[in-house]
């Protein structure tokens, strides 16, 4: 008897492994464990057997039964995943006809560079301050301790507009007016720098544009002394430049401040690299800003701005900066 | 200013090598651009005879020289150049030279002829700018001479400084090497030069006045006779020629060597030109003419300085150049020398009308220093040499001179401004080599400036000093701390957000310069009002835009016509505009444009959109509307709580083909300051229903002159607070939509507070919106 469900079992197996899909499975299914199957048909017949009998018959009744749902299982499942595995294979996608050069926009190389030093002097507890592009010429030079007719206005190439009376408005020829407006403005201490655009009278060449940009920073506080300016110079090196940079200070002068200085920075070993000027603010410029040079002192420093984005991306050319060439703008 | 080593070594004992002087001359605020060693590259040249030239028989534009370079000998050269003669003496480098290019000269073959040795022009071996010609050295040379030994030259430094506008005193050799013998504490003296006295008193032959003291502070002349005019020795030659100073005579030469060397200029007059010997100095009058030494006609005015003759007619402007009736010439025999002090303001004035600027005139308006004449004249007369003799006796006519005053500096102050803790003592001996005479007086320090610092006039200016010659480098570092909270201001966080928006959707910042062209604003469409640079250096950049729109229009031209297409570019800017009022400064603004080429309007409208979002401005209209420059029916202007604050749409295609755009410009144009005046920035928490939301979609025919946010806001209207969301999904135009209008398909969402919605409420709701709209618009549902 028991011979007989091997057999059957053996006969199952193989036509269990033929079934090629699951459809045929499921009508499988049903021959082989439905009311008609072999298997429901002999429990059916069980009642008529001897207890004894019965018992064997069924547990062999049983065993068969859960065999085959088992392999019945098994097959089920690898068909299944067949399916699925077609049906992903439908779907496959080559990911690279998608990378098609979808791209965020770019700030502008100043722009980032304009950003990354006010993100470095808010750390060291500086604010941000503005002023207008097109100044007057008392915030320009005179406040700054440059006199009418003061031989130390050659200096600066100044374009002036047609604004007023003759000559006394200009483009501002560099960033100190603000000082004397966050002096005008706000009360000390004053720990503010100050980027943005400047002009001269200058033709483009690969060095200079008529147009470029500055960033300086302003300190008033009581007892700010040379040493300061000097340390703050070098924290400011080590901290945009580099661990390893170091800075030097060189007698200079400019009319708003003294003593005056150029700064100069250099790797350990390099060539000394002329950066800005700084100094002390000038007694006349803290007066000009309201406020009193025996209870306040200071120092200023500033510097290019384009040449510190030059640097940082080797580029040779300071007029591509504003030609705004797409495969200069894409760059960066 | 320019300065040799030897130069600076007869005035102090200078000790050190060439690097470690610069880097000092830079520690004291000379600031040295470049070092250059002479003399060195003349190792390996000597002076050479030239016995014979013939044509180089396979060679145009050579010839082949015989030269004797010393041993009598002829050695055969082949030349390039042809100017010299059998005779001449030329310097020759010989086999084995390294020239000053670092080319090295060898024996070699020039087209079948051998060369043995090369001959120089004066550029190839650094000894003047001249390439064209081979130098033709004197006819005292000898050959087999070496040519450093044959024209005196030493090996020497050179030294080229940066003198800033507060440093008169360092426009001269003795000045520079006062600074570095206080930096290596070392004796400084100017040498009293020998000069032997002749003749007549100069009260005797000649007179002078100051009519104009405001003009001259001091007017100082003496009479020199027995000079005959002819070169200088080569020694003084090369100095003023290394100091770059082209020798001319032995007069002009001293001329230039005494103001090189004390930094004090002088002019000299033919005193038998001068009418009645007599010299007046004054302001010119309006339209008094002279000719200067270099023959031309000048026309003067009450601003320039004269000096006159006895008769007051003008033979020279003051400080700046003398006049060529009382030039001396080879007959002069005796010369009156003048040296002076002019107002500094005046002499700047003068030479840059005239544009006549000198070293001299350069030298005047930084200020000379009045008390080194006496000794400049007799240096100017020493080195004339044994036979040139003064007249005894000096006119010394005074005007205004700046006073000379004492400045009181505290100790404490010097120390609080450097951080330093010098004494009094400290400060006395940082000051004395300088030429600053200091006393201490109580706590503090008196100060007499000398007469060569006309820059240094108060208390700080004195603490520079003290700072410059006490070593910036020694002062100790210290970094303040700051007593605010470093931040960036409102408007500045958003001027960041708004650049990290563009650049999310795609845009790049562009940054024309702010510059236009004349017409490239009417060309653009705006008023042609833009404020004009007053002194332009090209037509180019001479008017002030008052709007980014045409600066990104060339720049999308620029582009265009390098087949770079497509551009997406943003830019946020000053812009600066005639005021409505009259107010101290233009109306100076800041906008952000965008441009997207070839792009409709459309698109630009979603950038708009996200701005908005970033910046959470959540309600604003865009109104139908026109603005010069853009599309007559493609632009709306944009509005938030009643106030316009921009622009969007397309450029007007006109204008496009005035900028040679051909592609379409979709245009976003904000005026960033009236849209950051608006509060914005912050969002309140809006709760939001738990119930379930039903949605309805309704698809409405409208004509083409109704705009979709009509519709919307009839919608909105309509339903009221039930609606929590709408949005326009599909618009339709075509069969079977009628012609000349379109279908416009709203999603609306529908969610109460406190309760699920039944069917017959949203059904009630549908019915509604459908009338309303019908009715308003003439619409049709479309089902």
């Amino acid at each position: 008897m028991n011979q007989d469900y091997d057999l059957h079992l053996e006969e199952a197996k193989g036509k269990i492994e033929e079934s090629s899909d699951l459809e045929a499975l499921k009508k499988l299914e049903i021959e082989l464990l439905g009311k008609q199957s072999l298997t429901a048909q002999a429990k059916g017949s069980l009642g008529e057997l001897e207890p004894e009998e019965r018992r064997e018959l069924g547990l062999a009744l049983n065993e068969t039964r859960s065999k085959l749902e088992e392999m019945l299982e098994t097959r089920r499942r690898r068909l299944e995943s067949e399916v699925k595995g077609e049906q992903l294979e439908n779907e496959r996608l080559d990911l690279t006809e998608f990378d098609r050069g979808h791209r965020l926009g770019h700030r502008h190389v100043v722009t980032q560079t304009w950003e990354r030093l006010e993100d470095l002097f808010i750390g060291m507890g500086y604010s941000v301050s503005e002023g207008p592009e097109i100044e007057d010429e008392w915030h320009n030079f005179g406040a700054l301790n440059f006199p009418l007719g003061h031989p130390a206005r050659d200096m600066y190439d100044t374009l002036y507009v047609e604004y007023g009376d003759p000559m006394s408005t200009l483009l501002r020829t560099h960033t100190s007016p603000v000082q004397i407006r966050v002096m005008e403005e706000e009360d000390p201490p004053i720990y503010s720098i100050m980027p943005g655009r400047v002009f001269r009278s200058d033709t483009a060449d690969s060095t200079h544009m008529p147009v470029f940009h500055q960033i300086e920073a302003l300190v008033v506080d009581r007892g700010i002394t040379f040493g300061d300016l000097a340390g703050t110079i070098e924290a400011f090196t080590s901290a945009y430049f580099g661990k390893d940079f170091e800075s030097r200070l060189r007698p200079s002068y400019f009319p708003f401040t003294e003593p005056s200085a150029e700064f100069d920075i250099r790797q350990p070993g390099g060539k000394w690299l002329e950066l800005g000027g700084c100094g002390m603010v000038h007694p006349e410029v803290l007066k000009a800003g309201g406020l009193d040079p025996e209870e306040w002192q200071g120092f200023a420093f500033g510097f290019g701005l384009d040449r510190l984005a030059l640097m940082r991306h080797e580029i040779d050319d300071l007029r591509e900066l504003f030609r705004n060439d797409y495969r200069f703008l894409a760059q960066f | 200013m320019k300065v040799l080593l030897s130069w600076l070594k007869e005035f102090a004992p200078i000790e050190g090598e060439p690097d470690a002087i610069g880097e000092q001359l830079s520690e004291l605020g000379l600031a040295v651009e470049e070092i250059t060693r002479t003399g060195e590259h003349l190792e390996g040249v000597v002076v050479a005879k030239v016995l014979d030239l013939r044509p180089h028989p396979d060679a145009d534009r050579v010839q082949i020289v015989e030269v004797d370079s010393g041993d009598g000998q002829p050695l055969q050269i082949c030349c390039g150049a042809f100017n010299m003669s059998p005779g001449d003496f030329v310097p020759l480098a010989t086999i084995g030279t390294t020239m000053p290019n670092g080319m090295e000269i060898s024996r070699r073959k020039l087209r079948g002829e051998w060369s043995n040795g090369m001959l120089c022009s004066g550029a190839e071996i650094d000894l003047g700018e001249d390439h064209d010609g081979i130098l033709i050295l004197g006819n005292e040379s000898e050959q087999g001479t070496p040519l450093a030994d044959s024209l005196g030259i030493e090996s020497d430094v050179l030294f080229d400084l940066e003198v800033n506008p507060n440093r008169p005193d360092a426009m001269s050799v003795a000045g520079v090497a006062r600074d570095l013998a206080a930096y290596q504490k070392i004796p400084f003296s100017i040498p009293v030069p020998k000069v032997s006295e002749k003749g007549k008193d100069i009260s005797e032959i000649l007179k002078t006045e100051i009519v104009s003291p405001d003009l001259c502070g001091r007017f100082v002349v003496r009479v020199i006779d027995g000079i005959s005019i002819q070169d200088s020795p080569q020694w003084l030659k090369n100095r003023i020629t290394a100091l770059g100073m082209r020798p001319v005579n032995n007069v002009v030469d001293v001329s230039n060597y005494v103001m090189l060397e004390l930094g004090q200029p002088s002019h000299t007059f033919d005193l038998a030109s001068v009418a009645n010997s007599e010299f007046r100095v004054r302001w010119a009058s309006d339209g008094e003419e002279i000719v200067t030494l270099d023959g031309v006609g000048r026309n003067l005015t009450a601003q320039d300085g004269v000096v006159t003759d006895g008769s007051d007619s003008p033979i020279g402007i003051a400080g700046v150049m003398g006049g060529v009736s009382t030039e001396i010439s080879e007959s002069t025999s005796t010369v009156a020398l003048e040296m002076a002090w002019w107002n500094p303001s005046a002499i700047a004035k003068t030479s840059r009308r005239l544009g006549l600027r000198s070293e001299a005139s350069a030298r005047f308006e930084r200020g000379t220093d009045p008390e080194v004449i006496e000794t400049a004249m007799l240096r100017f007369c020493e080195l004339l040499g044994p036979e040139a003799l003064m007249s005894p006796g000096i006119i010394d006519e005074k005007g205004d001179l700046p006073a000379r005053e004492k400045i009181k500096v505290r100790v404490s102050r010097v120390n609080s401004i450097l951080g330093t803790d010098l004494d009094q003592k400290d400060i006395l001996q940082i000051l004395d080599p300088i030429g600053f005479e200091a006393e201490s007086v109580d706590q503090d320090i008196d100060v007499m400036v000398p007469s060569f610092r006309p820059d240094t006039s108060s208390e700080i200016d004195v603490i520079e000093e003290i700072a410059r010659i006490y070593g910036y480098e020694r002062i100790v570092k210290t970094v303040p701390k700051s007593k605010t909270f470093g931040s960036l201001t409102g408007k500045q966080s958003d001027r960041r957000l708004i650049r990290t928006t563009m650049m999310g959707l795609g845009l790049d910042e562009a940054m024309p310069v702010p510059f236009l062209a004349p017409g490239e604003l009417e060309n653009a469409g705006l008023e042609s009002d833009g404020i004009k640079v007053a002194n332009p250096l090209v037509a180019e950049e001479s008017v002030m835009r008052s709007s980014l729109r045409p600066g990104l229009l060339k720049t999308l031209a620029y582009n265009e016509s390098h087949r770079l297409t497509g551009l997406r570019l943003f830019e946020l800017g000053h812009i600066y505009r005639q005021p409505d009022k009259p107010q101290p400064l233009p109306d100076e603004r800041e906008q952000l444009v965008s441009v997207l080429a070839g792009n409709e309007a459309g698109e630009i409208v979603k950038i708009w959109s996200a701005l908005a979002d970033a910046l959470a401005f959540d309600e604003y209209e865009l109104i139908t509307d026109s603005q010069p420059g853009f599309h007559a029916t493609r632009t709306s202007r944009i509005e938030i709580q009643g106030r316009t604050v921009g622009f969007l749409g397309e450029i007007d295609p006109s204008v496009l083909s005035l900028f040679e755009v051909s592609e379409r410009v979709a245009c976003l144009e904000v005026d960033i300051d009236d849209l950051l005046s608006i509060p914005h920035g912050h969002r309140s928490y809006t709760p939001f229903s738990r119930y379930p939301s039903s949605d309805i979609d309704l698809a409405f025919e409208v004509d083409e002159g109704i705009s979709s946010n009509e519709v919307k806001k009839c919608l909105q209207e309509q339903v009221g607070v039930l609606l929590v969301d709408i949005y326009l999904f599909d618009i339709f135009r075509g069969e079977p939509v009628s012609e000349g209008r379109r279908s416009l398909a709203f999603k609306l969402r529908l969610q109460a507070e406190d309760r699920t919605l039944t069917d017959a409420e949203v059904a009630k709701v549908h019915g509604e919106c459908i009338e309303s709209v019908e009715k308003k618009f003439s619409a049709k549902l479309r089902s």
